[in-house]
């Protein structure tokens, strides 16, 4: 870690955006990750994203289990809300905030072991559930607090740092995704900001579970050559399904391409996804395809990244639950108990 | 854009902006982080090596390293370099066994220099450690010149003044002061190896209006009052005094004035306020005791009446700017300006003069009376004669002088060596790791927020009674210190090797002013705008490297860097490393001798 806070003097002609914030007003404490940790890229790319979406940081509320990847909600947004929660069990506490306060913008950060180990019982079912949040997976193939052992989500062949070879099939946490739901499926890598940012945003702005699995490279027990997570494997594997660029609802789009080359997707809240230069034309709105790619480039020993799947149909949890529309927290003594009468009333339902 | 070459010893040196803005090329930030350290006798020699005179410039530099300063592109105000330097003078034990010694055994050849000034003297430092025999003339009977004649006591005390000076003369010269030297031929004809001129621009500028004639008597030209006050011919002034000129001379002809007896002193220039060519600094101090600026008045008269001076006769006008882009002063049509006065003082500039030069010598001399120099050897045409200082290339400072001298004896060492005089040295150039442990540095990176810290002065009541008290008191430790904490260490530089990167983007996240992009190679104009954020000053440099794994390259935006070396400390690979770069120009005792 560095022994010095980041001086705050700023490139003078940082934007600033709607709220008159920089860049830099989104920042948190400086990182206490190894050097070259490619979670510390992802809490760039989250401050890059909030800042240019105009996020206002008291409104978001960032929510973590345990390992590497947990740590990193401190490196952002320190104005935000922040809860880090018990190992594997982020999705119960995002699922009780969310369902207490749906205005907030939730991110959930966790790492391979939190959601695909010891909380992969816990992954499964908020996903299922359709939790309105951003479920943003820091995928190393590695424990790393614990110094480098294999996770599940290790390819099989790939070593260890101490040579020791993957044996058992991995768990492709974005295929899992898909399968069980979630309306909202991204890869991406933490070296590419270019891609991961505007996913990010596009993560934000749906509506429902967004989940983005990022390989992120463990920099210190999982970077050989050896390592299908490590930075050298991923440049070389990594396959752009498409390029991607993210419109908010209040900018024009002013970008043209080439008839066929371009694909938008009109999210909710009117901001846009803009694909180009798709891939065969691949389709993210089709499930089998989604999954067909994942296998048929996994297969080759590639990566297949960018946006994988979206489907804008999906209820959320409070629309199938039929909560109320307003936060708890704003809610008067007079909602939260309605009286005998009401009490009553439901109870008769049950005659 | 091709691979920055980062052995090229300029490359690095740019970077350090302060060091490249001063003539000299002193190595600014070493000095700071010693004063920090409280190593002033240590810091004091780094600035001696490079400037020879850190006391007297710590006080009146020009400063042209400050408004270079990093810190002024990425806070408000630039670090207060001159006022450090003058720390390390104020605090430093004694230095003289720190100076060269003078070899008992002479090389054999004599050199001859015109005129005491810190060229002359410059030159002498350099070549007296070589074994040169020195002979120095000087018209005053001390040595010195513009640093003794020029600047106030209350600005530069007579004892920083002396002791400076003496660390030169007591290197062994044979002092010829008071001796005004009427004819370069006679010089030439006793036989010097070599003869060096630094005679500064002696001659001060008269304002020839009408009345002139009549007014003498209480005329006055900068330079030659402010001699006549250092040499205490000149004690008292009239109440009602008006300087003419808005240059550095006219600060201190307004200031020493309130100091002589003027009551009502004034300084009036001819164009705007912001087109003074004093410093900033200067004329703040000067505003500070009182003294009124007033701009866009043209001085159009002596007014005379029982043919005495009695005032001075003002047009009154405005700027405009024409359409060739042209600055033009447009008379506004009020009334004119009658502004009483008892001493009119021009300090409206100053000439070279040259009456002495015989024009058969081989010396030629251009359309401003100026020596014909040969590219930056400062060797005139006649290849014996050389020329520094103001005499070189007309008025400047004490640091150009200095500047010039250092380059002045290295051409006459090679000369007397018979060597090629464009065949210079390298400058001498010491490359260092810092890294002490995986985030730790052997330099303090953890800079401070802190605005420039003021210099106290002397209460104006006590200074303006005492033409000898000294207003600015310095900063003491304590102020000091704080103060070099919010220097950069542009000298620690951010070295970077290609093979090395992983392309994690850890520098990239971590950079606190987005210096740091990896994209695309293209051709500079287009790289500046496709950076992480704009590199829109193009005096400062990109550094550029190789291609990567990815293809991309790195590129680094030299202008806004803080070196706080965050990237290297990010880095896993030690592909960011902070190196730091000493560089010494080379001066006449670096010369190989073949």
């Amino acid at each position: 870690m560095s022994y010095i806070r980041k001086p705050k003097f700023s490139h003078p002609g940082l934007q600033t955006n709607d709220l008159g914030l920089t860049r830099r007003d989104y920042e948190g404490t400086l990182t206490t990750l190894c050097g070259g940790c490619g979670h510390d890229s992802i809490s760039a790319a989250i401050i890059q994203a909030a800042a240019e979406m105009s996020l206002e940081p008291h409104r978001v509320a960032k929510i973590s289990g345990i390992g590497c990847s947990s740590k990193i909600p401190s490196y952002f947004l320190s104005k935000a809300h922040g809860f880090n929660s018990v190992h594997g069990r982020m999705p119960s506490v995002a699922t009780g905030a969310n369902i207490a306060n749906q205005d907030l913008h939730y991110i959930g950060i966790s790492g391979d072991g939190d959601s695909a180990s010891i909380g992969l019982g816990q992954f499964c079912h908020i996903v299922r559930r359709q939790v309105n949040m951003l479920y943003i997976v820091a995928n190393n193939g590695t424990y790393g607090l614990t110094k480098g052992q294999m996770s599940a989500t290790a390819d099989m062949g790939s070593r260890t740092k101490s040579g020791e070879e993957a044996q058992f099939e991995n768990i492709d946490m974005a295929t899992l995704a898909i399968e069980l739901g979630a309306s909202f499926v991204a890869r991406s890598f933490s070296g590419d900001k270019k891609q991961l940012v505007p996913l990010l945003q596009a993560g934000l702005s749906h509506k429902g579970f967004a989940f983005i699995d990022v390989v992120s490279p463990c920099v210190t027990f999982n970077n050989t050559d050896l390592s299908s997570h490590g930075y050298k494997n991923t440049w070389e594997n990594y396959v752009a399904l498409s390029d991607v660029d993210f419109v908010p609802m209040r900018d024009e789009i002013t970008t043209n391409y080439e008839p066929g080359e371009e694909k938008d997707i009109t999210l909710h809240d009117g901001s846009v996804i803009h694909l180009h230069k798709t891939d065969d034309s691949y389709d993210p709105t089709d499930k089998d395809q989604a999954l067909g790619h994942i296998s048929k480039y996994k297969k080759k020993g590639k990566i297949a990244t960018g946006l994988l799947y979206i489907n804008q149909s999906t209820s959320d949890l409070h629309e199938t639950q039929y909560t109320i529309d307003r936060p708890l927290n704003s809610l008067g003594a007079d909602e939260l108990c309605p009286g005998n009468g009401a009490l009553n009333g439901i109870n008769d339902t049950f005659r | 854009m091709k691979p920055t070459n980062i052995a090229d010893p300029n490359y690095f040196h740019k970077v350090v902006d302060c060091q490249w803005a001063c003539p000299a090329h002193t190595p600014v930030p070493e000095y700071i982080r010693l004063i920090a350290e409280k190593r002033y006798s240590d810091a004091y020699m780094v600035n001696w090596q490079s400037n020879v005179f850190p006391g007297i410039l710590g006080r009146t530099c020009d400063r042209p390293c400050e408004p270079a300063c990093r810190r002024g592109r990425v806070e408000e105000e630039p670090v207060a370099i001159c006022r450090l330097k003058r720390v390390a003078a104020d605090y430093k034990s004694d230095i003289r066994d720190r100076l060269p010694e003078i070899p008992k055994k002479k090389n054999g050849k004599h050199i001859a220099l015109i005129g005491a000034g810190p060229a002359s003297l410059t030159v002498a430092r350099n070549l007296l450690p070589l074994g040169y025999e020195i002979t120095l003339y000087e018209r005053d009977p001390v040595s010195g010149g513009a640093m003794r004649t020029q600047i106030p006591r209350f600005r530069l005390p007579l004892e920083v003044l002396e002791e400076e000076l003496h660390y030169v003369l007591d290197m062994g010269i044979n002092c010829r002061f008071g001796e005004d030297v009427t004819s370069m031929k006679s010089i030439l004809a006793e036989g010097y190896d070599a003869v060096f001129v630094g005679t500064g621009a002696p001659l001060g500028k008269w304002l020839d209006l009408p009345g002139h004639e009549e007014a003498k008597e209480n005329l006055h030209t900068g330079i030659e009052w402010l001699a006549s006050v250092a040499f205490e011919h000149i004690e008292s002034i009239g109440k009602k005094v008006l300087v003419l000129g808005g240059g550095n001379t006219a600060m201190d002809c307004c200031r020493t004035s309130k100091r002589l007896g003027g009551e009502e002193v004034s300084v009036v220039v001819r164009s705007g306020f912001d087109e003074m060519k004093a410093s900033p600094w200067e004329i703040e101090d000067a505003i500070a005791e009182d003294i009124p600026v007033l701009n866009f008045h043209v001085p159009k008269r002596y007014i005379i009446e029982n043919g005495k001076l009695v005032g001075m006769e003002f047009e009154k006008v405005r700027k405009e700017i024409d359409e060739n882009g042209r600055r033009q002063l447009i008379p506004t049509g009020d009334d004119p300006v009658i502004l009483p006065c008892d001493d009119v003082i021009c300090a409206i500039g100053q000439e070279n003069s040259f009456p002495w030069i015989e024009r058969d010598l081989g010396i030629e001399f251009d359309q401003w009376e100026l020596p014909t120099l040969v590219n930056s050897r400062f060797q005139s045409t006649n290849e014996k004669v050389f020329f520094g200082g103001d005499s070189a290339l007309g008025p400047d400072n004490i640091i150009r002088a200095v500047a010039h001298g250092h380059e002045a004896a290295l051409s006459i060492h090679l000369l007397c060596e018979k060597q090629d005089l464009d065949d210079r040295p390298h400058p001498i150039m010491d490359i260092q790791g810092q890294k002490m442990g995986i985030h730790q540095w052997s330099y303090s990176n953890d800079i401070s927020a802190d605005l420039r810290y003021a210099v106290p002065h002397a209460a104006k009541e006590q200074t303006l009674n005492d033409i000898n008290l000294e207003v600015e008191l310095g900063f003491d430790e304590q102020l000091a210190f704080e103060e070099t904490k919010r220097c950069l260490n542009c000298d620690i530089q951010t070295v970077f090797t290609d093979k090395l990167c992983i392309e994690c983007d850890a520098c990239v996240d971590i950079c606190p002013t987005d210096c740091i992009s990896f994209t695309q190679n293209a051709e500079e104009d287009t790289l500046r705008k496709d950076l992480l954020a704009p590199a829109e000053n193009k005096e400062q440099d990109l550094y550029v490297s190789g291609a990567l794994t990815t293809g991309r390259i790195m590129a680094k935006n030299e202008d806004l860097c803080l070196h706080c070396g965050l990237c290297a400390e990010r880095c896993p690979t030690s592909a960011w490393d902070m190196h730091k770069y000493l560089l010494n120009t080379a001066k006449a005792v670096d010369a190989c001798p073949k």
